[in-house]
């Protein structure tokens, strides 16, 4: 049981990273692709109807690891405090830019609005990458079951650990170029006209630097999560997880060059999709990996009562199923390239 | 009481105080909004239409403060009360969850929708896409309210021999019968937030004899539904709410009411402070033997005083608590003659010319949120030293490793963040209102297309 709620988590926060990705990565790019103004109206055109919904992943799966896993919740959390407070100001700060950009059509309204919106967008990518790397590193958990972080210490990797350290800044780095990626090929998708070029631009190098990254933090992160290397060995089927994200990533440029730029989107999500599965089915069964490794909260340690875990399948599948026929829809309805025109809001 | 921990509680009054600030309006509009649809439905009428265009306008703005000041409260329970959501995650993490798989989900993809896709839907179609992000933000209503109602009255539960406490029975928690009349009481106060704003806009427009037409639509909605939802919050569910005071949390009873010490025939205070370390009222208005009447419907009923419990099951802020409950239920009585008046007025067409009527539905809009907020306050504050109620205090639910610098440190952030936006959003909805509907005159005469006006 528990471990089927470890991974309906895994999938809710891969959704959410795959969705809110893309519009987190298009605010990241926002300055380097868009130069007008009509530009900079189709950028939020084509994020405005879907990010509310897409930033509900990440509700919708914290408040499932709440019920699930209530204790990594807590000492999570907490130990998390500073890193996570920030991420909740970065993450005002953004949905106040995009949704207030357009009330005030005024030249210092809009590059007010349109600076917070892209500087948010970009750290969010990047703390987001730090916090994945913190998990995947270990916490200074001891017998209490928490622990706490600050921001950062000498940025080694020691035993008093900061959420920044050599690593875990490279992840966040890794992390905002394939959000760029992303980013870039979702507006290649939406956009028409310049906006579209440059977008193919930032995706074309940003796509090298994530083929470079991949494999060096990859073999970084073997070295530094020694149970990784241990569950690939134990269960050898879950190298088709690091398989997909490969596959994903050649098949970006494969599927431009056939002009195909909704697939070409499709396989970056496929490659966050598989990268994000191989991280989580690498530390598996622990859910906080701790530095020191006899505190580690693990799927059995973390987990809450069997009787509410069970229910709670009744109404989540349900849920879920109800959330992916209103998305669809929403995506359906703002299908096809977008245009900033006089009667959209964005 | 160590000072790390009244931070934290700062922290979290402060921020779910602002963001209640929204949503209270968010789900009042919401209906207000179904009925101008459905008005426009039946009736075929567009004036409705353009009204409900207008009000969507506001709600847009609101909802996106919703948004944003939500985030934070959900994070809070992991960042500043990781003891109690290590208790107690197993269970109110179900309703949490079931907040965001059903409702959030719902209003955020039709609220995209209802907001932009008017020409695309067509009637039918918006106004189910209206109807929609009623539901949503009603239930989202409802299973917030739930969370805090099994703190303030656990049901479906049992405690293991560890002492952990193990959710029994999902209907228990979901329908706690705190919950069904909170829930009843707090939308109430959610619509008459509403009501109070449309009619206020309403007024305005009036008395500025600008788009009088508008004006007298919003003032006619507003007071209508806003005497219903007045005399309601009084009678049945406040006085429920008392009720289960009364049975379950008999201190809180005792220090909202002022009430230090155990009688026959106790008296309703009106007026008065409460000094505590005297235990007496000073400057004492009462009723007498009222408050045995209202809580056991019998005029010689004994009641309870804090005399009758230990110092340490009492709220730790006495004052604070009566002052909510007298704000919060004077202003109730207030509504109730500020609204039958209106409608008495309405009723016999002389509300549009009364202005003395209007100024005063017009500079009452504050009113409502204040009540709202005195309320949630008479609940929290009346709910301590229990975090949850007979099961953690408030004392042992913090984050035990988070010190008193950092949670300053992200409060004092907050308040920073939280005045801007409040800025804005005053500015942003004053420029709406400014604004004002799409001009109806012209429209009228024929001389525009009305779809066409966006
Ligand atoms: C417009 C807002 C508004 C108005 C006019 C009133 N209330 Fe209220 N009241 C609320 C808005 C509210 C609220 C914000 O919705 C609360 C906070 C928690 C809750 O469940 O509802 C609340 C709580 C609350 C409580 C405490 C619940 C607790 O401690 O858990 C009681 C006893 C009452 N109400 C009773 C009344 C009475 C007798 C009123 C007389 C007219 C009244 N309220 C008017
Ligand atoms: C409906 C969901 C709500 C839940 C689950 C909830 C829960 C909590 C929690 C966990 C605390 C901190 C512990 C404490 O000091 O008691 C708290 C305190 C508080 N909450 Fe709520 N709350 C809710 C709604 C509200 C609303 C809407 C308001 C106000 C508008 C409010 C006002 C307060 C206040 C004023 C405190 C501080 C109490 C104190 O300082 O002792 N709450 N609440
Ligand atoms: C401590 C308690 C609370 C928590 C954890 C909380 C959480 C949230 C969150 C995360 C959102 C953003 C949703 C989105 O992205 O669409 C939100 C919005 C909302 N909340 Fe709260 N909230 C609390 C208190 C309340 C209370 C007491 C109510 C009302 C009864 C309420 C009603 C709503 C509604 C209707 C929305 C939709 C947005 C809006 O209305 O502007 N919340 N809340």
């Amino acid at each position: 049981m528990e471990t089927i709620w470890f991974i309906l988590v895994a999938v809710m926060v891969a959704l959410y990273v795959l969705l809110d990705g893309f519009d987190l990565g298009a605010g990241a790019i926002h300055f380097l692709v868009a130069k007008t103004e009509d530009e900079r109206r189709q950028v939020l055109a084509s994020i405005g109807p879907v990010w509310d919904g897409n930033e509900v992943w990440l509700l919708a799966a914290g408040g499932t690891l709440y019920f699930a896993f209530p204790a990594l919740y807590a000492s999570g959390f907490s130990g998390f405090y500073l890193p996570l407070m920030i991420v909740l100001w970065l993450l005002i700060l953004r949905g106040t830019s995009i949704e207030f950009r357009n009330h005030i059509k005024s030249p210092v309204w809009i590059p007010f609005w349109d600076f917070f919106f892209s500087f948010s967008s970009l750290l969010l990518a990047v703390f987001f990458g730090a916090a994945l790397a913190n998990v995947v590193r270990g916490v200074p958990l001891d017998q209490t079951g928490y622990f706490f972080e600050p921001l950062w210490t000498n940025f080694r990797i020691g035993d008093q650990t900061g959420i920044l350290d050599w690593y875990t800044i490279l992840v966040g780095v890794q992390a905002l170029l394939v959000l760029m990626m992303h980013g870039a090929l979702w507006l290649q998708w939406k956009a028409s006209g310049d906006l579209n070029k440059r977008a193919a631009r930032v995706a074309g190098w940003s796509w090298w630097g994530v083929l470079i990254m991949t494999p060096l933090v990859t073999a970084i992160t073997f070295s530094i999560q020694p149970q990784v290397s241990v569950n690939f060995k134990t269960w050898p089927l879950g190298y088709v997880l690091p398989l997909l994200a490969v596959a994903g990533l050649a098949g970006v440029p494969f599927e431009l060059r056939r002009k195909n730029e909704l697939n070409a989107f499709l396989c970056s999500c496929t490659y966050l999709l598989g990268m994000l599965t191989s991280v989580v089915f690498g530390v598996y069964p622990m859910v906080l990996p701790a530095r020191n490794p006899v505190y580690a909260l693990t799927v059995h340690n973390a987990k809450a009562p069997d009787y509410g875990l069970k229910v709670g399948l009744i109404w989540w599948v349900f849920g879920t199923i109800l959330a992916a026929i209103y998305f669809t829809y929403v995506y359906r309805s703002f299908a096809g390239k977008v245009t900033a025109d006089a009667d959209s809001h964005y | 009481m160590g000072s790390a921990l009244d931070v934290h509680r700062m922290h979290f009054a402060f921020t779910v105080t602002f963001h209640y600030l929204f949503p209270q309006l968010t789900m009042g509009l919401a209906l207000l909004i179904v009925i101008l649809k459905t008005a426009a439905l039946r009736s075929g009428d567009e004036h409705f239409n353009r009204a409900a265009r207008f009000w969507a306008k506001i709600f847009g703005i609101n909802f996106a403060m919703g948004v944003v000041t939500g985030i934070p409260m959900e994070f809070q329970f992991g960042t500043n009360w990781a003891e109690f959501s290590k208790a107690a995650g197993g269970v109110i993490g179900q309703t949490l969850a079931m907040e965001g798989v059903f409702s959030f989900f719902l209003e955020s993809t039709f609220l995209g929708l209802f907001l932009y896709g008017e020409k695309k839907l067509g009637r039918i179609g918006h106004w189910w896409a209206a109807f929609f992000v009623f539901l949503g933000s009603w239930m989202s209503g409802y299973l917030i309210v739930a969370t805090d109602a099994w703190m303030q009255h656990p049901t479906g539960f049992a405690l293991s021999e560890k002492g952990e406490i193990i959710l029994t029975s999902f209907w228990g928690l979901l329908l706690n019968k705190w919950a069904l009349w909170q829930y009843a009481h707090n939308m109430l106060g959610a619509v008459q937030t509403g009501c109070f704003v449309m009619a206020a806009v309403g007024a305005f427009y009036v008395l500025s004899r600008r788009d009088p037409f508008y004006g007298r639509t919003f003032l006619r909605i507003g007071v209508t539904v806003g005497i219903i939802a007045a005399l309601l919050q009084l009678a049945p569910t406040g006085d429920m709410q008392g009720k289960l005071i009364t049975d379950y949390q008999p201190t809180t009873l005792a220090a909202m009411e002022g009430l230090f010490q155990s009688q026959d025939g106790a008296p309703l205070a009106i007026l008065g402070q409460p000094d505590v370390p005297k235990r007496t009222l000073d400057n004492p208005l009462t009723i007498p033997n009222m408050l045995s009447f209202l809580t056991y419907k019998h005029w010689n009923a004994h009641v309870r005083g804090l005399n009758d419990f230990p110092e340490d099951l009492w709220p730790d802020r006495i004052e604070l608590l009566y002052f909510s409950y007298h704000v919060m239920v004077g202003l109730g009585t207030i509504f109730i003659a500020i609204m039958t008046l209106a409608g008495i007025l309405l009723w016999r067409k002389k509300l549009y010319d009364a202005r003395w009527m209007l100024w005063l539905l017009m500079l009452s809009v504050p009113l409502p949120y204040i009540a709202n907020t005195a309320g949630w306050m008479t609940a929290e504050l009346g709910r301590q030293p229990w975090l949850i109620y007979g099961l953690l205090r408030t004392a042992h639910g913090v984050s035990p490793q988070v010190s008193a610098g950092n949670v300053w440190f992200t409060l004092l952030g907050f308040m920073g963040m939280y005045t801007v936006l409040a800025m804005l959003w005053l500015f942003l909805i004053y420029r709406q209102i400014e604004f004002g509907p799409e001009p109806e005159a012209t429209l009228r005469a024929g001389a525009l297309d009305p779809a066409a006006a966006d």
